[in-house]
C-alpha cells in the first residue's frame, strides 16, 4: 500500500527500538509495550477515520472503549442462574419499559403539531414511563445484587467464547455511537465534542454504578482468555526446552510467549483493518469523505447527504474503538471501571493520532507506538532524571522525596510538550496524509 | 403538613448548596464563554488552569499560614487569591504567546486551538500533579459556618434544621460581586467595549483601530481572575483534589452552551440551571415530602430521580434537550 521507503525506515527505528528494550531492558517489557500499542494503534485508527476521513472531534473515545469491554463480560463470563432466577426477567422487561418510553416519547414528538400540548404530553410520557420501568426494574436490580454478592452480584453472561466478544464490542460501541451521533451530528461541529465528552462520563457512570450488569467497581476479574495464561504455558516441554536454548527462566519464557500470542492476535486484526481502512479510503466513498471534510458546502451542493455520512463514518469509526476497547479487556482478563480515565483512553489516543499524522492511517499507527512507547518509558526516565536533578541534596531532603515521588506525572507534561511541538513544527504528522 | 420545615429542609440541602456550586460554575463558564467569544476556540485546558490557579492560591495559603497572617473569620486562602491571579495571568499569557498566537497569526482553524489547548491541558494537568499529587487537599481555615443546624434550630424553634457554612456563603457573594464588577467593565468601560466590538465583528473592529493583541491579552487576564476565583471557592468549598476539577469542564461547557456560547448572561444563567438540575434530580426529596404530604400519605421510597453517581447524564441530558429544541442556547449565543 502506500507506504514509502521514509515510512518504512520510521516503522523500521521504531521497532529496533523496541528490539532493544528486550534487550536492555527485559523482554516482558517489551512484550507488553508491544500488545498495548497495537491495541492503541486500533483505537487510533478510530479516531482517525472520524477526524482524518470526516473532521469529527470525539472527545469520548473513553466510553467507546469501555462498551466494548463491557461486551467481553457479557458474552464470555458464564451466567449466574442464581441471579437470573432472582431478577433477571424483571431487569430485561425493566430495560424494555426504559426503551419503549423513550421511543413513545420520540413518536409523540413527531406525530404530533409543535406547541404546549405537545411538550406536556412528551413531558407526561416520560414520567409515567419513569414511574413504570422504577416499579419494574428497582425490586429486580436489588435482587439480582442480593444474589452472593462477594463473588457475584450481577448477572453474568453468555458463556460464549471470547473471542466473539470483539466484534460485539465493536457492536455495542457502534450502538452507543449512532445514539449519540443521531442527536448531535448536524448541529454545529464543536457539540459533537461536549457530547462525546459526555456521553464517556455518562458510560463510566454506569459501569461503575449498575452493580447487576458487570459488578460495577468491584470488577468483574479472570475472565476467560484467548490465548493461555503464563502459568498454563509453563508446564509445556517445549516451553522449558526453549527457555534453556534462550537461557531466561520458565516464567520469563511462558509469559513473553503468551505476550506473543496475544500480539500475534492483534496484529492479525490490525492488519485486517488496515486493509479495510485503506480500501476505504482510496475508493469513491473515502474520497467523498475528504471532499466533505474539506469542504462541507460544496458536497452538499453536489448532493451529498453530509449529516448521514458523518453519522455513518462516526459509527464506524467507534466501532473499531469498541472493539479495541475488547481486546484490552480480555487481554487484562478483568474489566475495572475505575480505571477509565479521559487523558489516558481518550485525549491520549489524540495525541497519537495528532502526531502520527491525521488522514493517514499509517500514521495513526505508528503514533500509537511511538507515544505509547513514550507513554512507558518516560516515567523511569523522569524518575532518572529527578534522580540526577535532586542528587545534591541531602537525603532525606523532603523536596527531594516529593520531586522523586512526583516523577509520574512527567509524562503528562512530556505527551503535552509533544502535541503542541507537532502542531506546530509538523503539523501533517510523523506520516502525513497523501 | 409542615411546609416551613419542608422548605428549611430543601433549602439546607438542596438550595444552598446548589447555589454555591451554580455560582462556581457560572464563575468558571464566563471564563470558556469570553474565550470562545474572543479567542473563538472551546478551551478545554479550563479545568485544569483552574486546578493549576487553586495550587497556586494553596501555595500562597500555606506561605502565609506558615508566618501566621490570616483574616479570621475569613479563610487565609482570600488573601492568597491576587498572588495565584498573578501567577495564572502569567501562565495564560505565557500559554497565548508560546502556542495560540501563532495559529491566531496564521488563521488556524478552530479545531486546530481546540488541540492546541489539549496540549495545554496536558501540560497544565502535569504540573499540577507535580507539585500537588492527586490526593485531596483541603485548605480551609477560618470559621466553618456562619450558622450551624443547632444555632438555627434554637432560633426558629423548627424540627428541621438548616446551616450556612462560610464558604458557601463566601462563593455566593463573592461570585455575585464578580459578575456586577464583570458587567460593568464589559458595558462601560473602553477595554470592556473594544471587547465587546471585536467579539461582535472582527473586521470592524479593526478597521476602527481596536489592537486586537491587546484584546487577546485583556481576555486572558480576565479569564485568570474567574478561573482562580471560580478554582479557589470551588475548593473552599469541596476540597481541591485535580480530577475533581478536570471533570468540571463537562458541566462548565453545558452551561456556557445551555446559555448561548459567546454570551455571559447566558453562561450564568445556564451554571444555575445545570446547578440546580443537577442537585435536584439527583436529591432525595422524602424528607421535604414527608413534610409536605397530609398525615398517612408519606412517602416510603427516597424519591430520588436518579442516583447521585448519574450528575453527568443530567448535565447531558439537560445538553441534549437545548440542543435539540434551541440550538443557540437560551440567550441566542454565536453561530460557528
Amino acid at each position: 500500500m502506500s507506504l514509502t521507503a521514509r515510512d518504512l525506515g520510521l516503522f523500521a527505528i521504531m521497532f529496533a527500538v523496541l528490539a532493544m528494550v528486550a534487550m536492555f531492558q527485559s523482554p516482558q517489557l517489551a512484550v507488553t509495550i508491544l500488545n498495548m500499542s497495537l491495541i492503541s494503534a486500533i483505537m487510533a485508527l478510530g479516531v482517525n477515520m472520524q477526524w482524518g476521513y470526516a473532521g469529527l472531534f470525539n472527545v469520548g473515545v473513553m466510553g467507546f472503549t469501555a462498551v466494548g469491554g463491557l461486551a467481553v463480560v457479557v458474552i464470555a463470563q458464564p451466567p449466574v442462574p442464581e441471579a437470573w432466577a432472582a431478577g433477571g426477567l424483571g431487569i430485561l422487561l425493566g430495560l424494555m419499559l426504559g426503551v419503549a418510553t423513550i421511543l413513545a416519547a420520540v413518536v409523540v414528538y413527531k406525530r404530533m403539531t409543535p406547541g404546549k400540548t405537545r411538550g406536556l404530553a412528551i413531558f407526561a410520557v416520560l414520567v409515567v414511563g419513569y414511574l413504570v420501568t422504577g416499579y419494574v426494574f428497582g425490586p429486580a436490580k436489588q435482587a439480582v445484587q442480593a444474589v452472593n454478592p462477594a463473588s457475584e452480584g450481577y448477572l453474568g453472561g453468555a458463556g460464549l467464547p471470547v473471542i466473539l466478544a470483539w466484534p460485539v464490542g465493536a457492536v455495542f460501541a457502534a450502538g452507543v455511537a449512532w445514539v449519540v451521533g443521531k442527536v448531535s451530528l448536524g448541529l454545529r461541529s464543536d457539540y459533537l465534542a461536549i457530547a462525546t465528552l459526555g456521553i464517556s462520563e455518562i458510560v463510566i457512570a454506569v459501569l461503575k454504578h449498575e452493580r447487576w450488569l458487570a459488578r460495577g467497581v468491584n470488577n468483574v476479574t479472570g475472565i476467560e482468555r484467548p490465548v493461555a495464561r503464563p502459568i498454563e504455558l509453563q508446564p509445556l516441554p517445549w516451553i522449558q526446552s526453549l527457555a534453556e536454548t534462550l537461557g531466561w527462566s520458565v516464567s520469563q519464557t511462558a509469559s513473553v510467549v503468551s505476550g506473543l500470542g496475544y500480539a500475534g492476535l492483534f496484529t492479525l486484526v490490525l492488519a485486517l483493518l488496515i486493509w479495510l481502512a485503506e480500501r476505504a479510503l482510496n475508493s469513491p466513498w473515502g474520497r467523498m469523505m475528504r471532499a466533505i471534510r474539506d469542504n462541507e458546502i460544496s458536497a452538499r451542493a453536489m448532493g451529498k447527504d453530509v449529516t448521514r455520512r458523518h453519522l455513518m463514518i462516526f459509527v464506524l469509526g467507534s466501532a473499531v474503538c469498541g472493539l479495541a476497547g475488547a481486546m484490552m479487556v480480555s487481554m487484562d482478563g478483568q474489566l475495572t471501571p475505575g480505571s477509565y480515565e479521559p487523558l489516558r483512553f481518550t485525549f491520549l489516543i489524540w495525541v497519537m493520532v495528532i502526531v502520527g499524522g491525521s488522514g493517514n492511517n499509517w500514521g495513526a499507527v505508528l503514533g500509537a507506538f511511538v507515544i505509547w512507547f513514550l507513554w512507558v518509558q518516560v516515567e523511569p526516565a523522569g524518575r532518572w532524571f529527578m534522580d540526577v536533578v535532586t542528587s545534591g541534596m541531602a537525603d532525606g531532603s523532603a523536596l527531594r522525596q516529593h520531586l522523586l515521588d512526583s516523577a509520574a506525572y512527567m509524562r503528562l507534561l512530556t505527551m503535552g510538550v509533544a502535541l503542541l511541538l507537532m502542531l506546530r513544527f509538523a503539523p501533517r504528522g510523523l506520516i502525513p496524509e497523501r | 403538613m409542615e411546609p416551613l420545615n419542608a422548605l428549611v429542609s430543601v433549602s439546607n440541602f438542596m438550595l444552598i448548596p446548589a447555589l454555591a456550586y451554580g455560582s462556581q460554575l457560572a464563575l468558571g463558564a464566563l471564563g470558556i464563554t469570553l474565550i470562545y467569544s474572543i479567542l473563538r476556540f472551546a478551551h478545554f485546558a479550563h479545568g485544569d488552569t483552574m486546578a493549576l490557579g487553586t495550587a497556586a492560591v494553596i501555595g500562597g495559603t500555606l506561605f502565609l499560614q506558615a508566618r501566621g497572617i490570616g483574616i479570621d473569620p475569613l479563610p487565609t486562602a482570600l488573601l492568597a487569591v491576587p498572588f495565584g491571579i498573578l501567577i495564572m495571568s502569567a501562565y495564560l499569557l505565557a500559554a497565548d504567546r508560546l502556542v495560540y498566537r501563532y495559529y491566531r497569526k496564521v488563521k488556524a482553524k478552530p479545531m486546530i486551538f481546540v488541540m492546541a489547548s489539549l496540549g495545554v491541558m496536558f501540560i497544565t494537568n502535569g504540573i499540577t500533579r507535580l507539585f500537588m499529587g492527586v490526593g485531596e487537599t483541603r485548605f480551609e481555615d477560618g470559621a466553618r459556618f456562619l450558622f450551624t443546624v443547632r444555632e438555627f434550630r434554637e432560633w426558629s424553634g423548627l424540627a428541621e434544621g438548616m446551616a450556612l457554612r462560610s464558604s458557601q456563603a463566601l462563593t455566593i457573594v463573592t461570585a455575585l460581586i464578580v459578575m456586577v464588577a464583570l458587567f460593568w467593565f464589559l458595558n462601560r468601560t473602553r477595554a470592556g467595549k473594544s471587547m465587546r466590538a471585536y467579539s461582535d465583528n472582527e473586521d470592524l473592529a479593526l478597521l476602527s483601530g481596536i489592537n486586537p493583541e491587546r484584546v487577546v491579552m485583556i481576555t486572558w487576564v480576565i479569564t485568570a481572575i474567574l478561573l482562580v476565583l471560580a478554582g479557589t471557592l470551588y475548593g473552599l468549598d469541596k476540597g481541591f483534589r485535580p480530577f475533581n476539577y478536570f471533570q468540571l469542564l463537562l458541566p462548565m461547557f453545558a452551561a456556557a452552551i445551555l446559555g448561548g456560547l459567546g454570551s455571559p448572561l447566558g453562561a450564568i444563567v445556564g451554571a444555575y440551571v445545570v446547578a440546580f438540575a443537577e442537585m435536584g434530580i439527583t436529591y432525595a426529596w422524602r424528607r421535604v415530602f414527608t413534610y409536605l404530604m397530609p398525615e398517612g400519605l408519606e412517602p416510603t421510597s427516597m424519591m430520588q430521580l436518579l442516583p447521585v453517581d448519574y450528575k453527568f447524564a443530567v448535565t447531558f441530558a439537560i445538553l441534549v434537550i437545548v440542543l435539540l429544541f434551541r440550538p443557540t442556547g437560551i440567550f441566542k449565543g454565536k453561530v460557528l
